[in-house]
């Protein structure tokens, strides 16, 4: 297994992949070092790379004229950032951008749904991960939209 | 582990029910909603409390409520409580001004279980408010630092001026605390994380064999942590949480805390969560 294949197992959303399937989402990654502020994502742009985080933090943001981009929520080792690539029209809904130097994996989304394309049952492990993923993060979002701090609690 | 139930360490005086004068000495205010604030027994007594226990606050003519005590336990002699501002006798007190006097009756309820922590990790999970009922703890953990594994506080703020302590949480890390703190909003300035406190649990690489949780924070918000701490494989009988209800009495007469058949007041507000969780899964409760 090469040294980007073990990154790329230790993230969660590519751990308890096959060794072969590793190889061939390797296969469409390459390493990227990027200072911080490096824009990754823009809103409306082609989603045609997204990224894997191996050290380094980003945030992904929604620009409004009248307060500026808006922070939603930061990303960090082992995140995946960018989901739009699975999906028609393959167009980015928001920012993202580096708030640290970060070390990450760079992919070639129209490779990466080829291999999907071409072996079902990767797509389906890969779909299945990023799925589990979204909804996670989903979730977490969710409890954001709670406001739960800014309720008066029953005492203190 | 056996199911340990959190230690009832000191008992309220006699004569629970009469609140004891204590002077305010100091007051700081912490953000926007929220004040910290020294008082001094009139008595000259030390009042001594064990971490997680709280005292019924009262200021003449405003009322009495149930305030967490987040003072060091090793300094009984100030007893130091961080108040939110959000009623009628809340904003008195937080408003109060040095030399003012007001009631205190307490302290009251079970503490967090840093005694049977020892020789293992300890994750401490707040959100908000819920720091202050754990500082104490903290305090305590880190004057032993050397009896405990990995200290990890988890810290979720709605945003950076809403976060608590942001001083000393410095402090305590420079003395063995993992801190890793989150907001729910901010602005392109801040440079930690944005999300929820659930989401630092898989970044904190707990290790779930030797790990006790203390949790304070919005219920909501504990019950999502709970979760994302049997998903990384604590079991219920490590985690402690600290329960808020309509708490009045302070000592299990009123009933107004009930909580299934306990009463939070008396047999909390730290409860292992093994104990309370068949409860809050009782919406009605």
């Amino acid at each position: 297994m090469s040294e980007l294949e073990s990154e790329l197992a230790q993230a969660p959303v590519f751990a308890g992949l096959s060794p072969a399937h590793l190889a061939v989402i390797a296969g469409c990654g390459r390493e990227q070092h990027v200072p911080s502020g490096t824009v990754l994502l823009r809103e409306g742009g082609t989603a045609d790379t997204f990224y894997l985080i191996r050290t380094g933090a980003a945030a992904l943001e929604v620009q409004s004229p009248a307060h500026g981009p808006l922070l939603i929520e930061t990303l960090h080792d082992h995140d995946v950032v960018g989901w739009s690539w699975l999906f028609a029209p393959y167009r980015w809904q928001m920012d993202g951008r580096t708030t640290r130097e970060c070390a990450l994996v760079a992919f070639d989304a129209a490779c990466l749904r080829g291999e999907c394309d071409a072996d079902h049952e990767l797509g389906y492990e890969l779909m299945r991960r990023f799925a589990a993923s979204i909804v996670d993060r989903l979730q977490a979002t969710r409890l954001q939209l709670l406001d739960v701090y800014g309720r008066a609690p029953a005492s203190a | 582990m056996d199911v340990l139930q959190p230690p009832r360490e000191h008992a309220a005086p006699a004569g629970p029910m009469l609140p004891a004068p204590a002077e305010l000495v100091s007051t700081r205010r912490d953000t926007s909603d929220t004040w910290t604030i020294a008082l001094r027994p009139l008595s000259g007594e030390p009042f001594a409390f064990a971490p997680g226990q709280f005292v019924m606050l009262s200021s003449v003519g405003h009322g009495e409520v149930p305030i967490s005590i987040s003072g060091d336990p090793a300094e009984p002699e100030c007893l130091i409580h961080t108040v939110r501002s959000v009623g009628l006798a809340t904003a008195a007190i937080c408003q109060a001004q040095p030399g003012a006097i007001l009631g205190v009756r307490g302290p009251f309820g079970t503490s967090w279980p840093v005694q049977a922590a020892r020789g293992g990790d300890v994750v401490i999970a707040a959100g908000g408010i819920g720091l202050p009922p754990l500082r104490g703890a903290i305090l305590e953990m880190l004057a032993a630092r050397e009896h405990y594994g990995r200290l990890v506080l988890l810290y979720g703020g709605r945003s950076p001026d809403q976060l608590l302590f942001t001083e000393e949480l410095e402090r305590w890390q420079q003395r063995g605390l993992e801190v890793l703190v989150t907001v729910d909003s901010a602005g392109p300035e801040w440079l930690g994380h944005v999300g929820v406190v659930t989401r630092l649990v898989r970044r904190a690489g707990l290790d779930p064999v030797t790990t006790v949780a203390m949790m304070c924070g919005p219920e909501v918000m504990m019950r999502f942590l709970v979760v994302a701490l049997g998903d990384v494989g604590l079991s219920a009988d490590r985690m402690y949480v600290s329960m808020e209800r309509n708490m009045q009495c302070g000592i299990g007469h009123c009933g107004h805390c009930q909580l299934g058949p306990t009463l939070v007041c008396r047999d909390g507000a730290v409860f292992c969560w093994e104990t309370v969780r068949p409860w809050l899964a009782i919406r009605e409760l």
